[in-house]
């Protein structure tokens, strides 16, 4: 199949160039070319960035300065927030939103869309992805969920606000909650088509990287992005079906009249006829995606921060293989752990054993990559690029993320500090900081590729990394304190309470921080809009980099190559490879790409 | 002492920008016209990374120091005790390994900052190193795994030994109900279709069954110190989770089926008024709460301790303000207080 698809392909290369003449239409909107389709996904995915952390900072302001009056609100929220004070049914919608769109729409397709469909056919040496079509079908079905998204704001009974987890009976009742009306239909509409969207887009990832692997590509020559698309694409195909039933069954609960969720409900005066179904079990179904969904988020990152980090330390990736065991071993395990979102649910506590036993082990192959980036610096010669740093960054918002994992991983300390600011301070480190950092990364490292050779501002890009760092340090940190003294999450304020008074410094706090943070980032926008136009061109290969995609031509063109498809002899790491007399095994270059034959008496020296 | 926060912040923020249109300005004197990091980037950004390792030890501290207060107090259950030492030993390792990797990651970055010319080293394997730092989590965890496993099995077994209190906690939005079992200490049937707001029979209990007739429904939930209170929870509309911070307990309130939670209360709340970790919070707080008085605002009563039960699962609107007071008192004053209270029979019989 493989030889075949190949064969073809290659006399497809040789009469490229004469055909597909093609229209604005076919060039720039149904596209059916995977470099452009994927910047397709990082516009959108920025688009709806942008609205997710706006939406985070109107509701940080809202915690910092409780039933305070913005003008601000009134100007974007309008009657949700009548004289310029948030209402409290559009403080629980903007954070349902928020975690939605960041979790969904950027760090799912923004991240994994953007990079798997730009890389995988350039790093594997594809001509393009296995079904062009398909891949077109699946960025525009992600286009239309995003606008339906977006579209349920503007909904007169507002958007879903159950929280991103939309547990009924919360989100079946309209009654329960003005948001689970109207509001809740199109988010769960917009989701069964993102959901068949991601699918679409998994398996046209998994096909791709198995069959169109040019000649020599074997996979253990796969770059590491590679092995962490394909496995982020395999988990997804496993488990977003089960999310989709999740959704299914909510729908035929509300719309329909069964009870597979809901059972005696006496709400407003009167009992519902539901009986019989259980929430736990849309909590089982939920948590079946929820949480591999956390490791498609963060698999991909942490695939483009291998990459990113060994071409920059200009050092082999450390421990290759033990990378790629441990992408497989996260994903395997990442499949069996979802109860730890449910250990005080109300299911049997021993299952909640079984899930600390899973949970637990996660930790030891996260730990053996953060271990080997660390050791990948070790004796580099570090090229500090703004890529560079994010990657950096991510290792350690990974590790200080990650550590809080193991309590909140133990069923027995979950128990004071589930659904509390600890729980978010805890995720937000370890797979939304890391994996935007991830997605940073990746934006400055391949912005040449995307936009035929221009290149970002490095300055403005050390001016976006370092404010970030320190400002997502500075939210996120003093949060675990906040969930540790008991506050809940999902307060649309902690006045309530008076044990929480003296919290109210902390919140301003972090809610500063979260506004710089937020201003960094229109440094990086600014960069990014400012560079697809004006950038400077720089060299065909930048980053003097090993990967396939640096010997593709800078200006895009249908097929990739304009010849032959380069074929490969040696992995994507020889970088300052010497010789036994220690020179470099290409003079006065430190690096020797994939394409380039072995040299006659040169050894592997990596196993 | 916002504002102090504020200040503080911004001017931290004003040395970063300041920093960085530093390096902007310093990278263009050369003015090479390549967005590529060159010998002076490598450099700046090195000790940058010396700088962002003292900024994340410096916020840890300050953390610790300016926050190490607001946590919860010591806790007022039989399991809390260990459930703490749990948590101070889990912190322990947290922490080691935070400062050690944290510390070589940085330090990395500053010390082999590239530089034109230099070689790395091609160190692509070295399966000791990385046996190494497999095993070693796998100890760490094991033994986090088996004692945590350990705890949760006993406070998760619930269980009728020890003659323990049953008491239901009733959620609804958005508020608390707690039901005693009264003399026979067995609460009787309920379900939501047995509801009749006429009656005032908010919670469905069946009132034919004769266990019910003794049961007490209170809006505040006392607790006798030192006897063990197994609960039982039922919600009548969306999930809510009954979380009491203090005692180290939650668990979810789930519509269509009762879930259910045991602890030991071992403080009294007076004992905890007088705990002085308590009182240092409270002459705080209510030091914040004075100024706000002073300022006319609202929410500026003074404040007395009290254990508080909470709402920690979203349920809506009011989700906020879902609470209900809990007090652990010494066992008379508690049989004062439940004998003072209507049994259903009799408030069933005074609406007829």
């Amino acid at each position: 199949m493989s030889a075949t698809a190949h064969a073809h392909l290659v006399d497809h290369a040789d009469d490229h160039g004469h055909h597909h003449k093609e229209t604005f239409v076919t060039k720039y909107i149904f596209s059916q070319d995977h470099k452009m389709i994927s910047k397709q996904y990082l516009i959108t995915g920025l688009i709806m960035g942008t609205i997710g952390i706006a939406m985070s900072l109107m509701f940080r302001m809202q915690l910092a300065w409780p039933g305070e009056s913005f003008p601000l609100f009134e100007t974007l929220l309008g009657d949700w927030a009548p004289d310029g004070v948030m209402d409290a049914d559009m403080y629980l919608a903007l954070v349902t939103i928020h975690g939605t769109i960041m979790v969904f729409f950027v760090l799912t397709a923004g991240l994994s869309g953007t990079f798997s469909n730009l890389l995988i056919p350039l790093q594997i040496g594809a001509r393009d992805m296995a079904s062009g079509f398909l891949n077109m079908l699946s960025y525009w079905l992600f286009f239309l969920s995003s606008v339906i998204m977006v579209l349920s704001l503007f909904v007169e009974a507002g958007p879903a606000n159950a929280g991103w987890t939309i547990y009924p009976p919360l989100s079946a009742l309209p009654m329960a909650q003005s948001g689970s009306g109207m509001g809740m239909t199109l988010w769960l509409v917009s989701m069964a088509i993102f959901i068949a969207s991601s699918l679409l887009g998994s398996l046209n990832y998994i096909v791709t990287v198995i069959n169109l692997r040019t000649k020599g590509m074997s996979m253990t020559r796969l770059p590491l992005t590679i092995w962490a698309f394909l496995v982020t694409a395999i988990i997804g195909v496993v488990s977003f079906p089960v999310l989709l039933s999740a959704a299914l069954l909510l729908i035929m609960d509300r719309s329909f009249g069964t009870s597979f969720f809901l059972s005696d409900i006496f709400i407003q005066g009167e009992v519902l006829h539901y009986q019989g179904g259980s929430p736990v079990l849309f909590e089982h179904l939920f948590w079946f995606l929820g949480h591999p969904e956390v490791y498609i988020v963060i698999l991909p990152a942490m695939g483009i921060v291998s990459e990113v980090m060994a071409n920059n330390a200009r050092k082999p990736i450390f421990g290759y293989r033990a990378m790629i065991a441990s992408i497989i071993a996260i994903a395997f395990l990442s499949t069996i752990v979802w109860g730890h979102h449910m250990f005080v649910s109300g299911m049997n506590p021993f299952l909640g054993s079984v899930f600390t036993f899973t949970t637990l082990l996660i930790a030891i192959p996260s730990a053996v990559k953060s271990f080997n980036w660390i050791t990948t610096l070790w004796k580099g010669n570090l090229q500090l690029n703004p890529a560079m740093l994010f990657s950096i960054g991510l290792v350690s918002t990974f590790i200080t993320g990650g550590l809080t994992g193991i309590i909140l991983g133990d069923s027995t300390l979950d128990i004071n500090v589930h659904d509390t600011y600890f729980v978010v301070a805890h995720f937000h480190l370890v797979m939304g900081i890391s994996a935007l950092y991830g997605l940073f990364a990746g934006v400055y490292h391949w912005f040449p590729k995307m936009f035929e050779g221009k290149m970002m501002n490095k300055n403005l890009g050390y001016i976006h990394f370092w404010i970030t760092a320190v400002c997502a340090y500075g939210v996120f940190f003093p949060m675990h304190f906040v969930g540790m003294a008991g506050v809940p999450r999902r307060y649309y304020e902690n006045t309530a309470f008076p044990m929480f008074d003296e919290l109210t410094d902390v919140q301003v706090l972090m809610t500063v921080f979260a506004l710089v943070a937020g201003l960094a980032q229109l440094v990086f926008l600014f960069n990014f809009i400012h560079s697809m136009f004006y950038g400077k061109k720089g060299p065909q290969n930048p980053w003097k980099s090993n990967t396939l995609e640096w010997t593709a031509p800078q200006e895009h063109m249908h097929g990739n190559w304009p010849g032959a498809i380069p074929h490969v002899y040696r992995w994507a790491y020889d970088y300052s490879k010497t010789d036994e007399r220690g020179d470099y095994i290409i003079p006065g270059q430190d690096f020797v790409p994939q394409n380039v034959p072995m040299k006659e008496d040169e050894e592997e020296l990596h196993h | 002492m916002t504002t102090l926060l504020i200040l503080a912040v911004l001017v931290l923020v004003a040395i970063a920008i300041w920093q960085m249109t530093k390096i902007f300005e310093l990278s263009q004197i050369k003015a090479v016209d390549s967005q590529i990091a060159n010998d002076r980037d490598n450099k700046y950004n090195g000790y940058l990374m010396m700088v962002f390792l003292v900024f994340i030890y410096a916020i840890t501290i300050f953390s610790f120091w300016k926050y190490g207060k607001v946590l919860l107090p010591e806790a007022a259950s039989a399991h809390g005790g260990e459930y703490d030492y749990l948590m101070l030993v889990s912190f322990v390792i947290i922490f080691i390994v935070q400062t050690i990797t944290q510390l070589l990651l940085h330090y990395f970055g500053f010390k082999y900052k590239g530089e034109k010319g230099k070689k790395a080293l091609y160190y692509a394997d070295n399966d000791r190193l990385e046996f190494i730092w497999t095993i070693i989590p796998v100890i760490v965890l094991a033994g986090l795994i088996l004692w945590g496993l350990y705890s949760w099995t006993n406070i998760m077994d619930i269980n009728d030994e020890d003659d323990p209190l049953i008491v239901e906690l009733y959620a609804q939005q958005f508020n608390w109900t707690a039901r005693y079992a009264g003399g026979d200490n067995v609460l009787g049937g309920a379900n939501v279709r047995m509801i009749d707001i006429d009656k005032a029979n908010i919670l469905g209990i069946d009132e034919s069954d004769s266990y019910a007739k003794d049961d007490i429904i209170v809006k505040e939930l006392h607790l006798p110190v030192g006897r063990k209170v197994n609960f039982e929870m039922r919600s009548q509309d969306v999930l809510h989770s009954a979380y009491m911070p203090h005692f180290r307990a939650q668990m979810n309130c789930v519509p269509g089926m009762t879930t259910q939670f045991s602890f030991t209360p071992t403080i009294t709340t007076a004992d905890m008024r007088n705990n002085p970790d308590v009182i240092d919070k409270v002459e705080r707080t209510n030091a914040i709460r004075a100024e706000r008085a002073a300022a006319g605002k609202e929410n500026s009563d003074p404040w007395e301790f009290d254990y508080i039960l909470l709402c920690n699962k979203i349920c809506g609107k009011s989700h906020y303000n879902m609470q209900m007071k809990i007090i652990v008192e010494e066992e008379e004053e508690y049989n004062k207080w439940l004998a003072e209270q209507q049994t259903f029979a009799q408030t069933m019989a005074s609406v007829q």
